[in-house]
């Protein structure tokens, strides 16, 4: 096998770790090979799946879920547990389908890729006792096209477990058939959205769909189907292997969040990483102890909690807690957890620019207020950026932000793209007003002639 | 005969054929099957030609103008010929803070062409892509299947030297 270093291996592989502590990220290797079914099982790997579908009944796993308080980790954070319990209890729709949401594409975000490259059996696994707890038949692994290394490690340990009953007729002798496909996708940021993802998987374009109907009662096919991030079905073995109580021990003081969560910070900070962390700990232990603050010749200018579609906040709000209710204390939302630094040296204009033109041109084109919103933005900023603006383009930009709000779109992609942009105007605005162009004296050529008087 | 219509002279490759229904038996229904045959085809080809629309309509038994909607939505299926290599330059906000305008700056230096562009030799194609999830590393690229991060202007040269 080739030993080809895995652009995933990084501080993660290095912090001191144990399976206690650090349910996803302590089978890791040093070395950031992929960890395969024979190490797997050697680090206790199948023995939760092994419990789930032995000793326990279908409910039971969705109970436990439930009592874990575990929430989703793609970003939104709505608890698992309940998005479980919305499956149809009816017995006679009995094709159900569970997807992975592997699509990770919110910018500076990686922490997916982690899990499937170096532990692709832990995806697996958590995969194959939410099928379970779910009563799917068939699961799906909803993969960016970029991830070649993910799709290669994932194929492999699909096979591994197919050949050792992990996967396949009567999975461990219990009598549950699942089988399990990567599905690797063509690029598009709206893939992510779970009612886009399942039209992109039915092989139509990625607009999102109306809801309701959710899913849960009409997926994928037209059947009830339950969509999870990776690093949320990852949570699900140690869940289910370790108990609630144990689960629930895991978090910080204060935090309202359950277990731990990859938290990373990037920018041109000291040591630029992902590492798993108890929901709870200080956004400023995360800055300083992990990521070692700024480099040399840097300042903290503002940070972004977790991916494009969180606002921005500033040096003082490092004291939040990091889970959802801290980081909607200082007015924002936690998003994916991976913080990303602003420096002294960026400007904010510029910044902003450069993320919405990556959400304008990722716009499914569905609905008027995002299509023609995001350019006008991206037009606006530019202008500003070459310090061209109109002394009322700051004013449109806020309006933009409250006119792609919340509620207004068809979806959550617009009111992701104008968050950051009303958080920039918020705490820096003088910059956006450094882009106005200096109104010109009025000559008297500029007058409307008057005629007929 | 009108060389404007080309769709008759378009047909499939055993290889392409078989790898097709290979890929529509994971499938509840043929159509999911869809962006798959086009990325077989473009894996053949380098790119979709028009006329694959209409033979991949005809496997799956879905409308040619259905399996075009689709060509024409994903950004990673090529409705053009391009170059030999595909470099992917990431345009997150993250790579923009590491620089990713002076890797796109020396790029075009190096291959005069600028994103969306291929080089006259047929050698390269460059395109920006969302986040490539790299970001502890940025900035960031991928040439064809491989990924690099910290990628610095004046290594551009070196990197590109790899692929004739």
């Amino acid at each position: 096998m080739n030993q080809r270093i895995l652009a995933s291996l990084g501080p993660a592989n290095r912090v001191a770790r144990n399976e206690e502590t650090h349910p996803l990220t302590w089978r890791l290797r040093d070395d950031g090979q992929p960890v395969w079914l024979d190490e797997y099982r050697q680090k206790n790997g199948y023995a939760a799946a092994r419990k789930a579908l032995g000793e326990m009944a279908q409910a039971d796993i969705v109970q436990t879920v439930k009592e874990s308080g575990l929430k989703g980790r793609g970003g939104a954070g709505f608890p698992t547990g309940v998005k479980w319990g919305l499956m149809p209890a009816d017995e006679s729709l009995n094709i159900r389908y569970l997807l992975c949401n592997a699509d990770e594409m919110e910018p500076n975000t990686w922490k997916d890729r982690l899990l499937m490259e170096q532990l692709p059996h832990l995806l697996i696994e958590g995969m194959l006792i939410s099928a379970r707890a779910l009563k799917a038949y068939r699961g799906y692994i909803f993969l960016r096209g970029e991830y070649v290394d993910a799709a290669r490690n994932l194929n492999r340990a699909i096979e591994e477990a197919k050949a050792a009953g992990l996967l396949g007729h009567n999975i461990l002798g219990s009598g549950f058939d699942f089988e399990l496909f990567v599905h690797t996708g063509a690029g598009r940021y709206i893939c992510g959205e779970e009612t886009a993802l399942i039209n992109s998987l039915e092989g139509r374009r990625a607009n999102p769909r109306a809801k309701p109907p959710f899913p849960a009662a009409v997926g994928v096919w037209g059947k009830p189907t339950c969509v999870n991030n990776v690093e949320t079905l990852c949570n699900v073995p140690a869940i289910v292997g370790h108990g609630v109580n144990w689960y629930k021990s895991l978090a910080r003081p204060g935090s309202e969040d359950m277990g731990t969560k990859l938290m990373g910070f990037s920018g041109k900070v000291k040591t630029p990483g992902i590492w798993e962390l108890p929901f709870g700990i200080t956004a400023r232990e995360l800055f300083e102890d992990y990521a070692g603050g700024m480099r040399d010749g840097y300042r903290l200018k503002c940070w972004q909690p977790g991916g494009a579609g969180t606002g921005f906040l500033l040096p003082e709000h490092l004291e939040a807690q990091m889970y959802a209710g801290g980081i909607a204390k200082v007015g924002t939302r936690m998003g994916t957890g991976l913080a990303l630094a602003v420096d002294h040296t960026i400007n904010m204009v510029s910044l902003l620019r450069n993320m919405e033109e990556f959400f304008a041109r990722e716009s499914c084109g569905w609905c008027t207020p995002c299509r023609d919103g995001l350019p006008w933005s991206v037009k606006l900023l530019r202008a500003l950026e070459r310090g061209q603006g109109r002394p009322k383009d700051i004013e449109t930009l806020l309006h933009l932000v409250d006119f792609l709000g919340p509620g207004r779109t068809f979806c959550a992609h617009a009111p992701g793209a104008v968050e950051p942009l009303g958080s920039a105007v918020k705490y820096f605005r003088d910059e956006f007003e450094a882009g106005v162009a200096p109104v010109p004296a009025a000559s008297p050529t500029s007058q409307p002639a008057v005629i007929g008087q | 005969m009108s060389t404007l219509i080309q769709t008759d002279r378009f047909a499939l490759s055993e290889t392409e054929r078989s790898a097709i229904e290979h890929e529509m038996h994971h499938y509840e229904d043929p159509r999911a099957a869809s962006i798959e045959a086009l990325k077989i085809v473009q894996k053949a080809r380098g790119w979709v030609p028009d006329g694959a629309a209409d033979a991949i309509g005809a496997i799956l038994g879905i409308p040619a103008s259905d399996v075009e909607g689709v060509a024409t939505f994903y950004s990673q299926i090529f409705r053009q010929p391009v170059g030999r290599h595909i470099i992917r330059v990431c345009d997150s906000m993250t790579c923009f803070i590491g620089g990713h305008e002076s890797i796109l700056d020396a790029i075009g230096q190096q291959l005069g062409i600028a994103p969306g562009q291929t080089t006259a030799d047929g050698r390269f194609t460059l395109i920006p892509v969302c986040c490539l999830g790299n970001c502890d590393k940025a900035p960031a690229l991928m040439i064809d299947d491989d990924t690099f991060g910290d990628v610095r202007a004046d290594g551009v040269a070196a990197l590109l030297e790899a692929y004739p």
